[in-house]
């Protein structure tokens, strides 16, 4: 007895706040790195007073640093949710269609010329969240056996209805203009380059209320990821909370498709990358998977644009070749998942 | 003994089945333990499913201290009432304590996180269930008993005044099983918890248990004393089966299948 209680010593709320700092002077360290480093040399000594420095500076690498980090907070942090609403540690909105779904609404929209706005929000943003929902629902639906979600059969959907996005994509990128299809090509390999501080604010307003609202569910998806009769005992409302977590996956994927493109892996490896470290309680691996996210895509994003001496690489090749292996060897672990 | 929790003329059906339970009653004093037997499919998974908020009966009421079970705060209603489930699949390596200290969550206020007492109370819990000595390992790394007691411990842990258990001694073996009747005997005479426990178990319901509950498709087959139930007439009726037999020796009864 005495052992266990000196091994359990620590409450959660010391844990959460040194996850939190850790993981916070991480992504101070990777913002400064992704905003140094670069094929064009920016002296910053000079960057007030210099206009290219201050237009390289403020219009395109401050930009590109800034959608890196809110895209990668998205993907991470729904990428955890939804392992743990579905109960699957290989849930990802990669995996599960979600980011599929999120860009063949914004392939239509590209197709159709959209750019008008919805009450200031950007049409392609309403057209990306629309796809992700639907992916959302008929992964779901497929994937439902009664009562039960069967988590073999959720990856296979997933699977399935990211097939079908991307031949519906191919399909539109034939009978398109060349532009057009260049601007969707660029959204399926996922790129993080943006020209001026103006769509960053237009992301992170709708980003943010979504992030936090998310954050608000930690303590019912951790209940819901031990087991969703126990969770419903203890007081969860676990349709409700359902519906909730869909939604706000769905909005988040969906501006962040739209922005950055269906960046692959990130939701899937942060996730485990934050248990293994700081364990697996939600309500750390939630918050600590939104930093650790954007540390982890504004590094690859780092290195994109510098591993090649003479032009830059998609960050979605360097998340797909690091998270490719990653995911292999976590499917070698799986001994230590029990559900697979 | 006036009852706190009471279920009246219970009915739930499936979607597109027929009725799993129906016209069940039953009412438990404080300090009581209480056992539904019968045959696979008899509806006791149903009934105890009801009883636990998780589903909604088609007819009739659940009262917790006369107040109806969905009228509560769901998680006030956590603080009175727990449910172990028959399988607990966690897909997450969770350290054990953290499952545990899961149960206090009725406990601690909305944006707050558990604190040391809570600790306290978890690493309580698990002793009492005698697997303190697994708080730290995985819950994908126990074998099905472990499972078991870990699970019960999350339960306690909640600090119930009634504890509704769905075939908790199915994976256990003999000594666990042993230990998991005196930990239910010892906190029924300490803190006046109640339980109501789903069993194939007969050999346990005779000595320990003040009334049983015995349901043959959907229906109450017999509800009383154990020695009023644990009858071979009765248990032959009950589980299709001419050849059990039942005999009390002392307050004990003994069932075994006459082959």
């Amino acid at each position: 007895m005495k052992a266990g209680r000196e091994v359990t010593a620590g409450p959660l709320r010391l844990k959460l706040i040194r996850t939190l700092t850790i993981l916070i002077v991480l992504l101070v360290a990777a913002v400064a790195l992704g905003l140094i480093v670069g094929r064009q040399h920016i002296d910053f000594s000079n960057l007030l007073s210099d206009p290219i420095a201050r237009t390289l500076f403020f219009r395109l690498r401050l930009p590109r640093v800034l959608v890196g980090l809110l895209t990668g907070a998205s993907l991470a942090l729904t990428g955890a949710a939804l392992q743990a609403l579905f109960r699957n540690p290989l849930a990802d909105p990669y995996i599960l269609g979600v980011s599929g779904g999120g860009v063949l609404g914004a392939s239509v929209a590209i197709a159709l010329g959209w750019t008008m706005r919805v009450i200031g929000v950007p049409l392609l943003y309403i057209a990306s969240f629309g796809g992700a929902m639907l992916a959302v629902l008929l992964v779901k639906r497929i994937a439902r056996a009664g009562a039960i979600v069967v988590p073999g059969a959720l990856l296979l959907s997933g699977v399935v209805v990211n097939l079908v996005c991307a031949a519906a994509v191919l399909a539109i990128q034939y009978v398109v203009d060349p532009n057009s299809a260049l601007r969707i090509l660029r959204w399926i390999i996922g790129s993080l380059d943006a020209v001026g501080l103006e769509p960053v604010g237009r992301m992170f307003l709708v980003l943010a209320p979504a992030w936090i609202a998310l954050l608000f569910f930690s303590r019912q998806l951790h209940l819901l990821a031990i087991d969703e009769e126990t969770a419903a005992t203890l007081g969860v409302n676990v349709r409700r909370c359902e519906t909730a977590v869909h939604l706000l996956c769905s909005v988040i994927v969906g501006v962040a498709v739209a922005t950055g493109g269906a960046i692959g892996f990130v939701g899937l490896i942060v996730p485990h990358a934050v248990r293994l470290i700081f364990g697996e309680d939600l309500r750390i691996v939630l918050p600590g998977s939104l930093l650790m996210g954007a540390v982890f895509l504004v590094l690859a994003d780092a290195l994109a644009r510098t591993l090649l001496p003479t032009s830059e690489l998609p960050v979605g090749a360097v998340t797909g070749l690091l998270g490719g292996p990653m995911f292999l060897w976590l499917l070698r672990r799986r001994q230590h998942y029990s559900v697979m | 003994m006036s009852s706190f929790f009471e279920a009246r003329r219970l009915a739930y059906s499936y979607p597109g089945g027929p009725l799993a339970v129906r016209d069940v009653s039953l009412s438990v004093p404080q300090a009581s333990m209480s056992a539904i037997i019968g045959a696979n499919g008899s509806g006791k998974s149903t009934l105890i499913r009801m009883l636990a908020g998780l589903l909604h009966p088609d007819s009739g009421e659940i009262l917790l201290d006369g107040v109806r079970l969905k009228d509560w705060d769901p998680r006030a209603r956590a603080r009175e009432i727990a449910y172990m489930p028959q399988v607990t699949s966690t897909a997450f390596p969770f350290r054990v304590i953290d499952v545990v200290l899961s149960g206090r969550t009725p406990h601690v206020s909305r944006f707050e996180l558990e604190g040391s007492r809570d600790y306290e109370r978890a690493m309580e819990a698990l002793e009492s269930t005698g697997a303190v000595h697994l708080a730290e390992r995985r819950i994908t790394s126990l074998s099905g008993g472990e499972k078991q007691m870990v699970v019960l411990a999350r339960a306690l842990a909640q600090e119930p005044r009634l504890l509704l258990l769905d075939e908790p001694s199915a994976a256990l073996d003999l000594k666990h099983r042993a230990g998991l009747m005196r930990t239910l005997a010892r906190l029924r005479e300490q803190r006046g918890l109640s339980v109501i426990m789903v069993t194939h178990d007969l050999q346990l319901t005779g000595s320990l248990f003040d009334e049983i509950l015995a349901l043959s498709a959907g229906n109450v087959a017999a509800h009383g004393r154990p020695d009023e139930v644990l009858r071979s007439e009765i248990l032959g009726a009950i589980y299709d089966e001419p050849n059990v037999r039942a005999q009390r020796m002392g307050n004990q009864t003994l069932v075994w299948i006459d082959a």
